[in-house]
């Protein structure tokens, strides 16, 4: 078991729910984050440029099985990417960490099944 | 509006006055400058005291209105939306004194097309004016400037969270000068067609057909023009603050005060008669709709109150003045009614008329302004039956009132549909597809409503 974390800009989040369903991955966990990376944004302010020094990102967690990893993290690459194939600074990363176990609470399943 | 011509109102034919003369005369001998106070009526300063407390409640419904549509929208749209009803404040205040109100309310100019009166142009002619009502006229143009700020902001709703900004800009200018004030003059001018039809005019006292039908039909071929939000209607789409939503209906609850018993051009006993009509009838309106949501839905809505509170509110705007209490609670019950059928039609059928502006504005402004001939205090019709010299009936009236309601749609519907049309191929009118996904306030405006939603 995988746990499959993404940030990924704020408007790209319809996109990659959209695609992610698409490909049959339903279950999914999503927070509003700031952080920090190559990317500039300005906003102005009655005039006055500021630049953020964190910037809002949305981060989203999904658990899969081994089987499913490769295409829930191609399905994000694509959707999450900006400006065409090519992408753009600021699109975001996606982090894979091994899950030890997974417990769904209702029926206290452990493990692949639970996921 | 008043049945009492507008024109005649601004002209104060000076009826020869021994006392007066005589004053004037004294004060001129005195070496003072009695001349143009003279040539103007009196002022009743009960009268404009009202009329400007009013003209400042119909403004405060435009902010309200930013609010209740601000809060509906996404996150991402809740500053361009709330802009779609400041701008207009900008945009339509400046286009009133320069043109609107020489259109609205000046003589017959085109056939009839619209007016003009160069005296209007920029108000320059009107500087010490006293109508025969007793009020300056600066107040009355600037009373009727609130209900020309208003209208186009209302289209908003249909278009919210996909229309450009630069488009939505020009547009309301245009639509206000090529729309909004035919349809005001053709209503509420003296020498309108619309007000001189049948015994006694189209019934239309606060703006049923000017302002709501107008709007929301409008806002009906924007939206099929547009096309539906990215996403609609699969997406869920909710409202980002119920809690300003809730705000704003309320404060468009006490604006109406103004919108409503002001259109009465007076302090007296009409004003009271429109006060107790939008009371009842907004009171109403909210009940029947949460009702309504309480046998269909299971639960009483707060934004099925707050639109309940908005469709009694515009069914009784044509209807203020002619309608008793009773009537009014009907037109409200009616106006929830079939308001909420229309915008369960909307769901069936697709369109994307985001935030109601047909569904409500334009429906509820049909409903008032054709079912208030069943409601007109007999001495209405009395004064009907006399002018039409012998009788005159409901259903004479009802005849009148759909040919008010028929024209505006029309004319809306159509004007609309072309403006956009040009517009649009100089402007696009819809958002790309990134400024949609970005959301008006970055796309447009460069800012955030909600900075505290993230650490920064």
């Amino acid at each position: 078991m995988k746990l499959i974390t993404a940030i990924i800009r704020e408007t790209q989040l319809d996109k990659v729910r959209e695609a992610l369903i698409e490909a049959d991955i339903k279950r999914i966990t999503v927070c509003r984050v700031s952080g920090h990376g190559q990317q500039r944004v300005e906003e102005m302010y009655r005039g006055q440029i500021i630049i953020p020094d964190l910037i809002p990102k949305i981060k989203i967690e999904i658990a899969v099985n081994e089987s499913f990893v490769d295409i829930t993290v191609n399905t994000i690459l694509k959707s999450a990417r900006t400006n065409g194939p090519e992408g753009s600074v600021g699109d975001g990363k996606i982090f894979i960490t091994p899950l030890e176990q997974c417990i769904r609470i209702r029926t206290g399943e452990k493990g692949g099944s639970a996921i | 509006m008043q049945k009492t011509s507008l024109v005649d109102l601004a002209i104060t034919p000076m009826k020869f006055n021994w006392k007066r003369t005589l004053i004037t005369l004294g004060l001129f001998f005195a070496g003072t400058i009695g001349l143009f106070a003279a040539n103007n009526t009196p002022i009743d300063s009960g009268a404009t005291a009202w009329m400007l407390t009013s003209t400042a409640l119909v403004l405060l419904m435009v902010p309200g209105l930013a609010l209740f549509y601000g809060g509906l929208v996404r996150t991402k749209n809740v500053l361009g939306t709330m802009m779609h009803s400041f701008v207009a404040m900008g945009i339509i205040s400046i286009l009133w004194v320069t043109v609107g109100y020489s259109m609205s309310f000046g003589s017959n100019v085109l056939g009839g097309w619209f007016g003009w009166n160069p005296d209007y142009f920029l108000l320059k002619g009107i500087d010490t004016n006293i109508m025969s009502a007793g009020i300056p006229e600066y107040v009355f143009s600037m009373f009727q400037g609130k209900f020309a700020i208003i209208t186009p902001a209302l289209i908003a709703g249909a278009i919210a969270e996909r229309v450009s900004f630069k488009a939505y800009f020009f547009f309301i200018a245009i639509w206000s000068i090529l729309v909004y004030n035919p349809l005001c003059h053709w209503v509420w001018a003296s020498d309108g067609f619309l007000f001189n039809i049948g015994a006694k005019g189209a019934i239309d006292f606060a703006g049923g057909t000017v302002v709501h039908i107008s709007a929301g039909v409008s806002g009906l071929v924007a939206a099929l023009f547009l096309g539906a939000r990215r996403g609609y209607p699969y997406q869920v789409i909710r409202p980002n603050n119920m809690v300003i939503v809730m705000l704003g209906a309320g404060l468009l609850w006490v604006g109406w005060f103004g919108f409503n018993a002001g259109s009465s051009i007076s302090s007296g006993l009409s004003t009271a008669q429109a006060l107790v009509a939008t009371q009842v009838a907004a009171a109403a309106g909210a009940l029947v709709w949460i009702i309504i949501e309480w046998v269909h839905q299971g639960k009483a809505t707060a934004l099925g109150f707050a639109s309940g509170i908005l469709a009694g509110l515009v069914a009784v705007t044509p209807a203020a003045g002619v309608v008793q209490p009773y009537g009014a609670i009907i037109l409200g019950v009616l106006a929830s009614i079939i308001c909420y059928m229309a915008i369960q039609l909307k769901n069936k059928l697709g369109y994307d008329d985001s935030l109601d502006a047909f569904g409500i504005h334009g429906v509820g402004g049909i409903v008032g302004a054709l079912f208030l001939v069943f409601f007109i205090r007999p001495s209405w019709m009395q004064e009907a039956a006399i002018a039409a010299g012998g009788s005159w009936t409901v259903w004479n009236q009802l005849g009148v009132q759909a040919i008010a309601v028929g024209t505006a749609v029309v004319y809306a519907a159509f004007m609309t549909f072309i403006i956009i049309y040009l517009l649009n191929k100089v402007v696009p009118f819809k958002a790309t597809e990134e400024e949609e996904m970005a959301g008006l306030d970055r796309s447009y405006h460069g800012e955030r409503g909600y900075g505290m939603l993230n650490a920064n």
